[in-house]
């Protein structure tokens, strides 16, 4: 019992000490961390990013639609005829049809260009199928295998799955996950050598120090730890700074998306670094820094041996 | 205390400073480690504190086997030593409190006890009213008696001391051999290095003198 009690006591002497020594030092210290909380902002402001765009993208997606786009010579009865197959199958929830008439009319009314289009003798656009799957149909799998075996019915010139533009962009979103995390690692190693430097510089400065505690018994334990501490504190501390400067970003784009996403029909509301994420960061910072001091410390404490 | 059978140390730079030394220093005896610059008697006393490491022969301290003793168990070996060294070797930056405390602190003694045990050590070398002072606005004899504090604070088993008295007028080297013998006189074993024949001649205690790295004098145990 005792001995624990002096070796949290031996560890808070040391963190004090530690904390004292960074005070004395202010610009060096907040230049490290400065540096550290940009290093570490980098890589998790692009990861919300991402993740907020993930987010968007599925609520895009919705129940899958297939767009059936028919041959121009087929008849409106045809058509009809086709629709009503198609409506029985059990995996089919609804079916429109849209007439080449009333595509035509529609395209008339909604792209403003009416008069031009009276010019036109025949009508150009096919008659078109709007297919909706039930909702046990909509994963990605099944719905590719219902626009394949519709394309290959005779009626059919177009099939076209509505979520292939969301999968292509969700497939560049991961893509762009991979590249957050690969250039997190280099960032990551970068906060290592940044710290390691710190306390490269610290160890030098405190030569004297360090070789007259080992005359008077000091063990290595002993001497690296507030060097441990000065690399946990400014980790933890750039962490902080890094999870600021996310935060304040977003909410610094916060108006501008909202005003996007409404544009867009979409109630999307941005989010920033949750609990996780933010404990995850923070954890981030302070074992970097502790890696980092205890790599430096460890390479040039043996450098030092008294004379 | 100290037993030395046939030690000899070269350095790196192939110099032969202590050659087929032999002697043995008994627990609480006090001895002095004289002879011309040059003659090793810091690389001796360095060979004692593990700061350096035999080259032949066989050194034992405080009943250890100096050979044994591992890199890790370095730390906890000096702790049993009180070493007063040639350039003092005070930290500038810090008290003459903190100074002192050092050894204490190191070995992760109670907050408490440290401050008693430092103020006693301050008391004996007359500097309790510097305890806040920094060892820079000290003199040289001032510095030197902080110097020792750190030494004895620790109520080590054995001492040694490096020209304790160089920068000393001989009052004040007077002074600072009544501490030494006070300590010896309280059962510590007590080993020092000086050129003072001034010392020698007022302590009346046993003389060891090099020459060129060879023990040339042992006059032997006198009371
Ligand atoms: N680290 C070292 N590397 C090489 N030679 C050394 C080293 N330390 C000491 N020497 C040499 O060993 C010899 C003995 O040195 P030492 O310091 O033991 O002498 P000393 O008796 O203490 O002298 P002084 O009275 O001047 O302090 C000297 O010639 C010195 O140059
Ligand atoms: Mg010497």
């Amino acid at each position: 019992m005792k001995r624990i009690v002096t070796y949290f006591a031996r560890h808070a002497q040391a963190l004090v000490g530690t904390v004292g020594g960074l005070a004395r030092t202010p610009l060096t210290s907040l230049m490290t961390i400065a540096v550290i909380g940009i290093a570490l902002a980098l890589p998790a402001a692009m990861w919300v990013g991402i993740d907020n765009a993930m987010k968007l993208s599925n609520g895009w997606e919705g129940p899958g639609r297939i767009s059936l786009f028919l041959k121009r010579d087929l008849s409106d009865n045809a058509a009809q005829k086709l629709a009503e197959k198609i409506r029985r199958r059990n995996d089919i929830a609804k079916v429109d049809f849209i007439s080449r008439e009333q595509a035509f009319e529609e395209f008339k009314r909604n792209s403003g260009l009416g008069e031009t289009l009276e010019n036109f003798e025949r009508n150009p656009l096919p008659a078109v199928l709007v297919v909706h799957p039930t909702s046990e149909a909509s994963q990605a799998q099944t719905l590719e295998r219902l626009v394949r075996e519709l394309r290959q019915r005779d009626e059919v010139d177009i099939a076209q799955l509505d979520l292939e533009w969301v999968k292509r962009l969700q497939a560049w979103l991961g893509l762009a996950q991979r590249t957050v995390v690969i250039l997190g690692g280099l960032l990551a190693i970068a906060v290592l050598l940044i710290v390691g430097n710190t306390i490269r510089l610290a160890v030098m400065n405190r030569r004297d120090e360090i070789e007259v505690s080992k005359l008077v018994g000091a063990t290595n334990a002993f001497i690296r730890r507030p060097f441990l501490y000065t690399g946990l504190i400014q980790g933890t501390a750039g962490a902080v700074l890094a999870w600021i400067l996310v935060q304040s970003s977003l909410w610094l784009l916060s108006g501008p998306v909202r005003e996007l996403t409404q544009l867009y029909g979409s109630g999307f509301r941005g989010v920033g670094l949750d609990m996780s994420s933010s404990v995850i960061l923070l954890l981030a910072g302070a074992g970097l820094g502790w890696a980092g001091a205890r790599l430096a410390v460890g390479r040039h404490l043996h450098a030092i041996e008294p004379k | 205390m100290i037993q030395f059978s046939q030690v000899s140390k070269r350095y790196a730079t192939g110099y032969d400073a202590l050659k087929n030394i032999n002697f043995t220093l008994e627990n609480g005896e006090m001895a002095f480690l004289t002879g011309h610059s040059g003659a090793g008697k810091s690389t001796l006393l360095k060979l004692i504190a593990l700061i350096e490491r035999p080259s032949r022969g066989q050194a034992v301290v405080n009943h250890k086997n100096l050979a044994r003793v591992t890199r890790r168990q370095v730390p906890i070996f000096r702790r049993t030593l009180g070493i007063v060294f040639q350039d003092y070797k005070l930290l500038h930056d810090r008290t003459v409190f903190d100074n002192v405390a050092l050894p204490l602190v190191v070995a992760g003694m109670e907050h408490r006890e440290i401050g008693k045990r430092v103020r006693a050590a301050l008391e004996k070398v007359s500097l309790l009213n510097k305890e806040r002072a920094h060892p820079i606005t000290l003199s040289g004899g001032e510095q030197q008696r902080v110097s020792i504090a750190r030494a004895v604070v620790g109520k080590p088993s054995l001492l040694l001391a490096d020209e304790p008295t160089g920068n000393l007028d001989t009052q004040l080297a007077e002074e600072i051999l009544d501490i030494f013998l006070d300590f010896h006189h309280h059962g510590t074993t007590v080993l020092i290095a000086t050129h003072d024949t001034h010392l020698l001649a007022r302590a009346r205690k046993r003389v060891l003198q090099l020459d060129h790295g060879e023990l040339a004098r042992d006059n032997g145990a006198r009371a």
